[in-house]
């Protein structure tokens, strides 16, 4: 029987396909929690989760928060407003003072890239990785994989296109990992400035033209574009990248009926998908939704656990 | 016969076969027959791993016996443990598959091993965020003593006084690739 | 009664004299001098040893004035003994910068003091570094600043530059360039490339080296004046170098020892002692600047020795200051690389580009056994394996990815003016 004997999760590249099965199975089997009438079991019970979040996200703390509430543990949510990392104390510093205060489970999301290792290779407490700047969100990729595994039953052979900024996208990152492990095959796709042709170098295919993947897509993942914040040499525009990269009405058509679309969220309608794409039968983004919570109930549970194992 | 390869046969004492582990079987489940009306209501939930393969064959004996199959479903007690950070090791959950309503209905849970009670106790956690069904009962294999806990078994297929040291091994061919038998471990 | 020294047994290695024979050496008032009639005082024995002039390494930084938390004058200095290293030229980039004659009289004032090897100044090419305005090169010359530069920075107005290496001709010295292109390279922190796009951190591209190179080469041309490039890490770089070279352009180029042992790979566990600028690139630089090396390319070999304390170290990578030590451990390294793993190039041309080289592209007095010169010399074990051990390091900064490194060959002994300074404890 396979088994976790991680204290920590802070990516999918350091994982191997087994550990990765492992997680999506120990989803799976708290997925049926959430449908239960009394959607809470003891098995975090007595411990202490600290969403600890130096960059804002509602959505990921909120499925942390509930994942953990369903698990029993206690939160309690620090912001980087309310820590005093404003006040000029070190990340190392203040992960000292949330294990001090005997924080069981840390879950980090922060701007800087291996920030998760960071504290991880320096703490007791369990470190989660919701998010390290452009480098991994694991628990996000690890829900795309379960929304796909549980349509398909396999992940092995299928077509994934991700679509958009892949440069910058921590979630990319994670989803490449991981469903490279599991044995799909993986495409990306967009502008060359955010997709440089080098990716290919871990194992996926680099294209420029959405138009080339429709048809054999079984699945496409639409990244959302940061243009608020996007640097604007990466590409001109929105209204260029829609006519060029947007999942319109008439790109959707072109996909095989079993083609699942997907999207991170939160969505710009009519940018990177289009409004009723977004609201279509194929759309599966509210299940990534709701899945998240059982993925982070499975890295929770399993970290949680997997910390007691003498090292 | 070897029921391990890893453990020499000296450790190791087989006490039910697959002969008597079949006649225990059908002996409970013609006892679960004898005290339950309605077997089209009754469930029989199973403790993964091996609890669950007890129960499928209670289902099976049942239906021969009354031509009524019971509902025979899993519950995974692993996530209503509260020993989760000094078990060493996270095992992979199985999935809990239940009727959608237990409530008021009567519901037998199924173990290979009863020992302390505490996978009872967990097992009873469990149901609580299921419903509430009307009547709970507790079939096990082999009942090896030591209970640490105010609940014991109900249906019993080997009563096996055993020593806190030694360890029972259950063994089933349909999931091990070795023929069915119980095998107690000297340490 | 006078002291004379005899290193018997040796293999005396002199490139500037082209020796490199069995042979004594004679030292008298701190100077080599010839086979004295009568008794040695003090003899060291060297069996089995390479007797070499002293090394220098042209790119140290000491951190005085004013970051002595990293490092002092010193320490620096202890830590060069312990590499074999009897000549450094400290970088400019102090707090204060080394712009100006008064900061220069001070770190030679505290270095006369304090220094256990000689300490040589560089000063800076523009005020505070900024790359706007020329500093005062004349009073910087007379101060006895050996080179000018920005170190750690670049000046990116080609003007600027153009005038700064025009300006310092007049004085014969050389400008030496940290080559980084701004706009290109941007917030980069490692190589730009499969590890970079791995660890989803800023890649610092091959081009950002390669285009500042590129200009240098066509101003050193076009102002018939030397400059040198600074550790260079692309593949690139080297051939630009190699082509203008042959074309006789005054341009040179130097290697860090971690540019020619580490690659970007080291980076995926986001440890900030492999975080260093220009950054760690791939095994096709490598190859490039040993190859580089080994053809005459690249004539300078050196450590960018950059101490940083460790709560300054121990941070998230993006936050974390650029450098690693390396005075203690880049001799082992070139060594281990390029004459005893790669074969690249022997022992004496080694032991050349450390001495006779750095000496004559700064035209120091150093860098020789010749009689007469002064008696910095070190004793070099070739065949010595051996761990480093950053708690053993003489630095006041551990920040070095080599802690438990084997390398073989390795300084035992470093003698500067006649005096032993440092030697292996045995």
């Amino acid at each position: 029987m396979s088994s976790w004997k991680r204290k920590d999760l802070t990516g999918l590249d350091e994982l191997d396909a087994d550990e990765i099965t492992f997680l999506l199975d120990t989803a799976r089997a708290f997925k049926g929690v959430g449908k239960r009438s009394l959607k809470k079991v003891p098995a975090l019970r007595g411990k202490t989760l600290v969403n600890f979040f130096v960059e804002p996200s509602t959505r990921t703390r909120t499925s942390f928060e509930i994942a953990a509430m369903r698990l029993s543990a206690d939160v309690v949510n620090i912001s980087a407003t309310a820590s005093s990392l404003q006040k000029g104390e070190t990340l190392k510093d203040t992960a000292l003072n949330l294990q001090a205060l005997q924080a069981d489970i840390i879950v980090l999301r922060h701007s800087s890239p291996g920030s998760s290792r960071f504290l991880a290779e320096r703490l007791e407490s369990s470190i989660i990785n919701a998010g390290d700047g452009a480098h991994e969100h694991p628990t996000q990729g690890l829900l795309d994989i379960f929304t796909i595994r549980e349509k398909f039953g396999r992940i092995e052979g299928l077509n994934v296109s991700i679509v958009g900024d892949i440069l910058f996208s921590r979630v990319a990152r994670s989803n490449i990992f991981g469903l490279l492990k599991l044995g799909a095959k993986v495409t990306l796709v967009g502008p060359s400035t955010l997709v440089p042709k080098s990716f290919e170098k871990l194992g996926v295919r680099v294209i420029h033209r959405i138009d080339d993947v429709l048809a054999e897509a079984d699945v496409v993942n639409l990244l959302r574009i940061q243009h608020e914040r996007q640097r604007k040499e990466y590409f001109p525009g929105l209204g260029e990248y829609v006519a060029l990269f947007g999942l319109t009405k008439a790109r959707a058509a072109k996909l095989k009926p079993s083609c699942l679309i997907m999207h991170p969220g939160p969505i710009n309608r009519g940018i990177e998908i289009d409004s009723d794409v977004a609201d279509g039968a194929q759309s599966v983004i509210l299940e990534q939704v709701t899945n998240g919570i059982a993925v982070r109930m499975a890295v929770l549970y399993s970290c949680a656990g997997g910390a007691g194992v003498p090292s | 016969m070897k029921a391990d390869p890893h453990i020499s046969e000296s450790t190791q004492q087989m006490v039910m076969d697959a002969e008597s582990m079949e006649k225990a079987i059908r002996r409970m489940a013609h006892e679960i027959v004898e005290r339950h009306d309605s077997l089209n209501k009754l469930v029989l939930a199973g403790i993964p791993t091996r609890g669950v393969e007890v129960a499928r064959r209670l289902a099976d004996h049942i239906e021969k016996i009354e031509g009524v199959r019971p509902y025979f479903g899993t519950l995974d007690i692993s996530m209503h443990r509260d020993d989760l950070s000094t078990r060493g090791r996270v095992t992979a959950l199985e999935v809990t598959r239940l009727p959608m309503d237990i409530d008021n209905r009567p519901l037998v849970l199924v173990d290979d091993v009863f020992f302390t009670g505490r996978t009872t106790r967990a097992a009873l956690d469990a149901l609580a965020s299921f419903g509430r069904p009307s009547i709970i009962q507790l079939a096990v294999l082999v009942d090896r003593g030591h209970r640490e806990l105010p609940i014991r078994p109900d249906y019993v297929g080997k009563n096996l006084p055993t020593s806190l040291e030694q360890k029972i091994r259950v063994r089933f061919e349909n999931l091990d690739s070795v023929p069915d038998s119980v095998f107690v471990i000297k340490p | 009664m006078k002291k004379i020294t005899r290193i018997v047994n040796g293999r005396v290695i002199d490139p500037a004299n082209r020796r490199d024979e069995s042979a004594d050496l004679w030292i008298a008032n701190g100077q080599i001098t010839t086979a004295q009639v009568g008794e040695a005082t003090e003899t060291i024995d060297a069996s089995g040893l390479v007797v070499a002039p002293g090394l220098i390494d042209i790119h140290v930084h000491l951190r005085e004035p004013g970051q002595s938390h990293k490092e002092t004058i010193a320490s620096g200095t202890r830590a060069a003994a312990a590499g074999g290293f009897t000549t450094i030229v400290a970088m400019p980039n102090t707090t204060p910068p080394a712009d100006s004659a008064a900061t220069i009289t001070w770190i030679k004032e505290k270095a006369a003091r304090e220094a256990c090897v000689n300490v040589l100044c560089t000063g800076a090419i523009s005020k505070g570094l900024k790359g706007e305005e020329l500093a005062p090169f004349g009073s910087l010359f007379q101060a006895g600043v050996v080179a000018l530069t920005d170190d750690g920075h670049c000046i990116q107005n080609h003007e600027i530059m153009r005038r700064a290496v025009e300006y310092a001709r007049m004085f014969g010295l050389t400008v030496m360039d940290h080559c980084q292109d701004y706009s290109i390279v941007g917030d980069g922190i490692m190589h730009e490339g499969e590890w970079s796009l791995r660890l989803g951190l800023p890649g610092w591209p091959r081009a950002g080296e390669e285009m500042i190179v590129a200009r240098n080469i066509m101003l050193a041309e076009l102002c018939d004046s030397p400059i040198h490039c600074q550790h260079i890490s692309s593949s690139g770089s080297v051939r630009l170098i190699r082509e203008a070279r042959a074309r006789g352009v005054k341009i040179s180029g130097e290697v860090c020892a971690h540019h020619i042992a580490l690659t970007d790979a080291t980076l995926a566990a986001f440890d900030t002692n492999f975080k260093m600028n220009p950054p760690l690139r791939t095994q096709e630089d490598i190859d490039a600047i040993i190859k580089g090396i080994a053809d005459g390319t690249l004539t300078i070999l050196c450590s960018d020795h950059a101490p940083h304390a460790s709560y300054e170290k121990e941070v998230e990578i993006d936050h974390a200051p650029f450098g690693i030590t390396g005075l203690e451990t880049q001799f082992a390294i070139f060594h281990d690389v390029l004459v005893h793993q790669r074969e690249a190039i022997d022992l004496p041309r080694l032991i050349a580009l450390f001495t006779s080289e750095p000496a004559a592209l700064l035209k120091l007095d150093r860098g020789t056994l010749g009689i007469g010169a002064p008696a910095d010399i070190v004793l070099i074990d070739p065949r010595l394996d051996w761990t480093f051990d950053k708690d053993q390091s003489a630095s006041l900064s551990k920040n070095t990815p080599f802690h438990g490194h084997n390398w073989r060959g390795r300084a035992v002994r470093t003698i500067v003016r006649g005096e032993t300074v440092w030697s292996l404890p045995t």
